[in-house]
């Protein structure tokens, strides 16, 4: 007994409704794609990767902005993998969940998870720029703003890898006379390990293209030299492309589009490894 | 009677396990600190900024020009901004991330279902200053310009909300296609036994029982175009045209503050501290839309585990 | 019909008078504040395995956790009486559960290895403990051999303890526990979820393990508990005006349970009545 052929119609049209939802957006990424490899694979060279940057397009490449991301993703890990994990621990093996303080620690990273990057900016200006830590707009106090924008991220992902680790390995490890914290450092963290490296590469993932936290605290747009120090200046690949994509002349666009290829194939490259790692230690308890 | 120690033992001394523990509580309570350092950072400059400017004048004033000779501030240019942009996005995102979500969770194959998911996390992890240059340096001139012509200006909202558009597609649809997947088989199962089609089943059975985390994907989809700053930087140029016509140039109140961040108001100035203000605007929107959405989708989560 | 018990092993065991090495009086174990097992009083004796048996629910896996405070980890129990343990009590104000464990280990009725080599397992006791490096690899394997599982692990102690059958898992778990040489081994249902020629395995490690250790055993299988230990506690559910809560009913000498019970329930439960 088949459909009446209207409703046959009706259920034809509306399934293509659906899959073409998923082809506009599949196209438009692909689209997005093209136009970027199109304009700026003609200028994707070593010299771009290691020259500075410069007033005439030929002579401009990367190499500052490139090693100032470096150093700021360096220094976020370095800030967000201990503050995360040790965050994540407190909430997960020692708070006790009825207690409204830490109720409301929760429900803060909750919110600060949906911050906009920009206000973020605005915090590190006031407080990690200017005001109590004075620090400049140098690259530690861009990677301590980046780090509070992405630490929520860590957080979340460290929770749940802890919270995958079944009662009965914690069982275990107390029934035979090792301590709480003993229980955690040698068996609970070891066992959440790849949980949260994916968070960290994905807090990393995350960071590595904002721009606009970095705008507000003052990154600069012209350094001729990568950083030396963390109390450097400092530019990163997002704000130098930025800057050219804000120049009238389509070269120096055909270099943003190279710059955008580069940081691409660095995501490309990190979220592969988060996904190797993912599927190659997730463990069937 | 035995003594505890003579018995088990005398314990190993585990100070060290108690200043762990302090450690521990303290990087938890950085979180608390951040907000109300983001509080503290804004409210001081704020109230700062309001004993030179009247509030009146800040919410009902159309014209904003902090840096001229005699400024004005004005906000709605900046929130007619934002909202103009906004709701392209929003009408852009919301029949495409839906559309897509009742694809995913009510007729694909599970082999489709891995190609697709792969796209989406895709275009999720596209940094917003990559879709800043595609919507000013592809989308206006190849698209846009063909289609409107003279009227339409270089720098324009209608680009990018329709780019913005596309990158909260992912917040949309994977949050609905979370909710509709928690509604039991057992319900479209009674709804198929009726006698009912796939069509009949997705839209009167599973998207009003998931109603309340489609909803919360709107807010959460919402919250996100309220708080995005490059596409519409780069795109949408910084003029503060009070107007609801998308092909004209915008300023948001994202973009304000970063353009004035990056500029040349001298720390102190009113124009300074109305980036405080604005940024004030948008924490306490934003902050709002997410507890409301969080609120939609406890609702769900609740109704079904 | 009551339960045979095998000829052999009523011969080989006498009830020796031996030294209580845990007596418990009026120990009472409330979640919330609500009593799930009470007054409970009696004496369990050295190098004997005794048996709590009893239909489910009826508090015998609860009290055993009482024994090396593992009902600490939950967080709204609560135990009212006393707990003593060669004559210190083990909710006294100064003692440390950590210590408790030392002495009094556990084994657990679903096999739970930790995500690590055989060797890293067993050693894992001794490590926490404060074992000199040196002594490592003796202690695994003196403790494999009295798990009767070394011959068969031997040559492959690097390898991951998840590689195992459920039956080496669970002698793997009591090498574990007895590598850091406790007094007694607390033991919750430890064969419930293996095969029947590994939980053979397991009874036949018991009787020789209860040479050198006191052994608790939680079961729910009356043929074990008869097969196995020197004396059965036989527990039950009292409807105590309205709320259920476990009770002691009869506590004596397996082949007196088995074979000649004074209480009616404790009759009626080992002839498989009920439970």
């Amino acid at each position: 007994m088949r459909a009446p052929r209207t409703d046959r119609f009706r259920a034809g049209i509306f399934h293509g409704l659906l899959l073409s939802c998923i082809v506009i957006s599949a196209a438009m990424l692909v689209t997005l794609l093209l136009d970027i490899t199109l304009d700026g694979a003609g200028s994707l060279s070593f010299d771009f990767l290691t020259n500075s940057s410069s007033f005439k397009p030929e002579l401009a490449g990367i190499w500052p902005a490139l090693m100032g991301t470096l150093w700021l993703m360096a220094i976020v890990t370095l800030f967000v993998v201990p503050v995360g994990v040790a965050a994540a621990v407190h909430l997960e093996e020692y708070a006790d969940p009825t207690r409204w303080w830490n109720r409301v620690v929760e429900v803060n990273i909750q919110n600060l998870a949906a911050v906009p990057s920009i206000v973020y900016g605005i915090l590190g200006l006031a407080f990690i720029v200017r005001g109590p830590l004075s620090l400049g707009p140098v690259v530690l106090a861009g990677a301590l703003t980046l780090g509070l924008l992405v630490l929520p991220v860590v957080i979340i992902a460290a929770r749940e890898a802890i919270r995958a680790v079944p009662p009965s390995i914690r069982e275990a490890s107390l029934a035979l006379g090792a301590t709480q914290w003993q229980t955690i450092y040698k068996q609970v963290l070891p066992a959440a390990i790849p949980g949260i490296a994916t968070g960290v590469i994905l807090a990393l993932s995350r960071a590595i293209g904002e721009t606009a936290p970095l705008i507000v605290i003052g990154a600069a747009s012209f350094v001729a030299f990568a950083p030396s120090s963390p109390n450097d200046v400092f530019t990163a690949v997002p704000i130098q492309m930025f800057e050219w994509i804000s120049r009238p002349q389509e070269e120096f666009h055909q270099l943003a589009a190279a710059g955008i290829l580069v940081l691409m194939a660095v995501l490309l490259a990190m979220n592969s490894v988060a996904i190797w790692l993912r599927n190659r230690y997730e463990r069937k308890w | 009677m035995a003594t505890a120690a003579a018995i088990l033992g005398v314990p190993r001394r585990r100070r060290g396990e108690q200043a762990i523990k302090g450690l521990l509580l303290l990087a938890a309570l950085l979180s608390v600190l951040t907000t109300a350092g983001i509080v503290v950072a804004l409210v001081e400059e704020t109230v700062s900024f309001f004993g030179e400017v009247a509030l009146t004048d800040f919410v009902t004033g159309t014209d904003w020009s902090p840096l001229f000779a005699e400024p004005s501030f004005g906000v709605l240019p900046l929130v007619t901004g934002t909202l103009l942009v906004s709701a392209i996005a929003l009408a852009v995102a919301t029949p495409i991330g839906l559309g897509a979500a009742v694809y995913l969770a009510e007729y694909a194959s599970p082999r489709v279902r891995r190609a697709v998911k792969p796209v989406l996390e895709l275009l999720a992890g596209v940094p917003t200053i990559v879709f800043g240059y595609f919507a000013l340096l592809f989308f206006t001139p190849e698209v846009l310009e063909p289609l409107f012509g003279e009227p339409l200006q270089g720098f324009n909202a209608l680009s990018a909300g329709v780019v913005m558009g596309f990158m909260i597609v992912p917040t949309i649809a994977s949050v609905s296609e979370d909710a509709m997947s928690a509604v039991p088989a057992a319900l479209r199962e009674g709804a198929f036994g009726l006698g009912a089609t796939k069509l009949q089943v997705a839209t009167r059975v599973v998207f009003p029982a998931a109603l309340s985390g489609v909803v919360a994907s709107f807010v959460l989809g919402a919250s996100r175009a309220i708080g995005e700053t490059m596409i519409v930087l780069i795109a949408a140029g910084l003029q503060p045209n009070f107007t609801a016509d998308p092909r004209k140039s915008v300023e948001t109140m994202t973009t304000f503050v970063a353009a004035t961040a990056k500029g040349d108001a001298a720390v102190g100035s009113v124009a300074y501290e109305a980036i405080f203000a604005v940024g004030t605007v948008l924490f306490v929107l934003t902050l709002l839309m997410n507890l409301l959405s969080i609120r939609f989708v406890r609702r769900y989560r609740q109704v079904y585990e | 019909m009551l339960t045979q018990v095998a000829p052999r092993v009523v011969e080989e065991r006498q009830t020796r008078p031996s030294a209580p090495v845990f007596a418990l009086e009026g120990v009472q174990v409330l979640y919330a504040g609500v009593p799930a097992v009470a007054g409970v009083s009696f004496e369990l004796y050295e190098n004997e395995i005794t048996a709590f048996i009893g239909p489910s629910g009826c508090g015998k896996s609860t009290l055993i956790r009482c024994l090396n405070r593992m009902n600490d980890l939950i967080a709204s129990a609560s135990v009212t009486g006393r707990v003593l343990y060669r004559g210190v009590d083990l909710y006294g104000d100064d003692v440390d559960p950590v210590q408790v464990r030392k002495r009094i280990g556990m084994v657990f009725q679903k096999p739970n290895p930790f995500p690590k080599s055989i060797y890293d397992n067993v050693a894992f006791g001794p490590r926490v403990l404060g074992a000199a490096k040196d002594s490592l690899d003796e202690i695994v394997e003196r403790s494999l051999v009295k798990a009767a599982l070394w011959d068969e692990v031997k040559d492959r102690l690097r390898s991951n303890a998840f590689g195992m059958s459920g039956g080496q898992q669970q002698r793997l778990c009591i090498a574990r526990a007895l590598a850091i040489e406790p007094d007694v081994i607390l033991m919750d249902e430890p064969a419930s979820a293996l095969d029947p020629i590994s939980t053979a395995a397991i009874e036949d490690l018991m009787l020789e393990l209860v040479e050198d250790y006191s052994i608790v055993i939680v079961t729910h299988n009356m043929q074990q508990a008869a097969r196995v230990s020197n004396r059965t506690a036989f527990f039950d559910v009292d409807l105590d005006g309205g709320r259920r809560v476990g009770r002691l009913v009869e506590y004596a000498p397996t082949e007196t349970i088995f074979t000649n019970p004074s209480d009616q329930r404790t009759r009626e439960y080992v002839t498989g009545k009920f439970g």
